[in-house]
């Protein structure tokens, strides 16, 4: 098989404060797939996430992406391949306007002038906001803003997406909006989750972190219907939602 | 969460003095700032010079009084200091309205009101006029250190994330029976100023990890000058 996106390998952590998060994580992700990463409050998710663009150090275990291994020497190309939207595009957006903002990921990798500005309307247009170039992020609604992070790492251009919670705190029809984006998206992505439906909906493949460990890891359906794997690992559906009762799933 | 309510000090137009470049018009601030604090205090015609100048720009940027005097309530707290002065200088007495001041006290407390307002009003001419993206610009013509500028779009930025955040706490004081006007309940606001200032600190945290997934490696890259 080829090499995958994203190999993450006997990852374990612990926090400088003695707390171990993870225990020997194995993960892998190919080119083109959608996998959602579910697990409790508390799993490891977000420590996981920010292993995989170096920004936290591997305690033992090793990651790589499309082979780079992730080490200091290859941070910044690291970087440019993993695309981390953060959960809180108030985090993400932190300039005067959404243009600079878009170009502070690639003029950060040395590029400039017109090549510069097509990426930035080129990641706009992907995401549909290429109309708010010139506005300030803080105007946005908040479904907008979350668009524009998306933007931010799509210029770019990596490998591989990395979202944190996408789904948290858009209104349905902001939800909807950034699944068919998502879903437009030419690239691979690894989204973390609470929002099950939403992984159901977009991701193929579901993986299953809990206390550290990956404790699942296959087709969504299987996974949500797997009754004594979501109770054992503190994973419940809304309210009246069955997957069972869904004859079709958008591709 | 929502979005920003848009600028509390800017006022849209498009006068001569809104479409000045900004790094002209934080000179012509400065300029006039350093002239009317250089003014002697006794000077009184001068005074009315400064004053008519201002106001003449102000008519110029078609930016009404009424918009820009409520916002001079900031210089309060310097006015009651100014009031104070005459009662507590010492030198030569005066009689006024029955009451004996200090006459030096009656000066100095003149001086401080008008070189004051006179400063405060045309900062708030210049903020009404450019916006604050502008006023970066401009900053950064004038050879400002891109730390300081930097540091300061941070600021403009963020004022409103942080003051909806500090209004949703006091929101939320509120509705748990605090009154954050009541003295009696000064010390729970005093808690709260706290923890907005670690909730700050933290999203300085993540907005630095954000930055840093983005390839940042300490040095802002210039992106004021894309079109």
């Amino acid at each position: 098989m080829s090499v995958p996106t994203l190999e993450v390998r006997g990852l374990a952590y612990a926090y400088p404060d003695g707390h171990q998060a993870l225990f020997g994580v194995d993960l892998h992700v190919h080119a083109g797939e959608r996998v959602a990463l579910l697990g409790p409050n508390g799993a490891g998710k977000t420590t996981l996430v920010l292993h995989l663009n170096g920004i936290l150090t591997a305690g033992a275990g090793t990651v790589a992406v499309n082979g780079l291994p992730v080490a200091k020497k290859n941070l910044q190309e690291i970087r440019r391949r993993v695309g981390i939207v953060f959960q809180d595009p108030d985090d993400q957006l932190f300039l005067g306007t959404v243009r600079q903002d878009v170009a502070f990921g690639p003029a950060n990798l040395g590029v400039r002038g017109a090549e510069l500005d097509r990426r930035v309307m080129a990641a706009l247009d992907r995401v549909g906001m290429a109309d708010f170039v010139d506005r300030p992020p803080h105007h946005l609604s908040f479904g907008q803003r979350r668009r524009v992070a998306v933007a931010t790492v799509l210029a770019m251009e990596p490998e591989i997406l990395v979202l944190d919670e996408p789904s948290s705190n858009l209104d349905p029809a902001s939800r909807r909006e950034l699944a068919d984006i998502l879903r437009g998206l030419d690239v691979t992505v690894l989204m973390v989750t609470h929002d099950l439906p939403y992984a159901l909906e977009l991701c193929p493949r579901s993986v299953v972190l809990s206390d550290g460990v990956v404790v699942a890891d296959d087709a969504t359906y299987d996974v949500l219907t797997d009754d004594e794997l979501m109770r054992a690992h503190r994973l419940e559906l809304p309210f009246g939602f069955d997957p069972r009762r869904i004859d079709s799933l958008p591709r | 969460m929502g979005a920003g309510h848009g600028h509390r000090l800017h006022f849209h137009g498009h006068s001569p003095v809104h479409r000045a470049p900004a790094h002209l018009k934080l000179l012509a601030l400065v300029a006039f700032m350093l002239l009317v604090v250089a003014t002697p205090r006794d000077w009184y015609p001068v005074f009315a010079a400064h004053l008519a100048v201002l106001l003449s720009v102000i008519l110029v940027s078609r930016v009404p009084l009424r918009y820009l005097l409520p916002r001079m309530v900031i210089e309060v707290p310097f006015l009651l200091f100014a009031l104070l002065v005459p009662f507590v200088a010492h030198g030569p007495q005066v009689e006024v309205l029955g009451v004996e001041v200090s006459e030096p006290g009656l000066l100095a407390a003149f001086a401080l009101v008008v070189k004051g307002s006179l400063g405060v009003l045309a900062s708030l001419t210049l903020a009404a006029t450019t916006e604050p993206d502008e006023v970066l610009r401009g900053l950064q013509r004038l050879r400002m250190p891109a730390l300081i500028v930097s540091i300061m779009g941070f600021m403009v930025r963020y004022l409103d994330v942080v003051t909806g955040d500090l209004a949703r706490m006091t929101t939320a004081m509120r509705s748990r029976g605090c009154d954050p006007r009541s003295p009696r309940h000064w010390p729970t606001l005093a808690r709260s100023l706290g923890a907005l200032f670690i909730r700050s600190y933290e999203r300085g945290e993540r907005v630095h990890l954000a930055m840093l997934s983005r390839g940042y490696d300490g040095a802002l890259p210039d992106l004021r000058r894309t079109p």
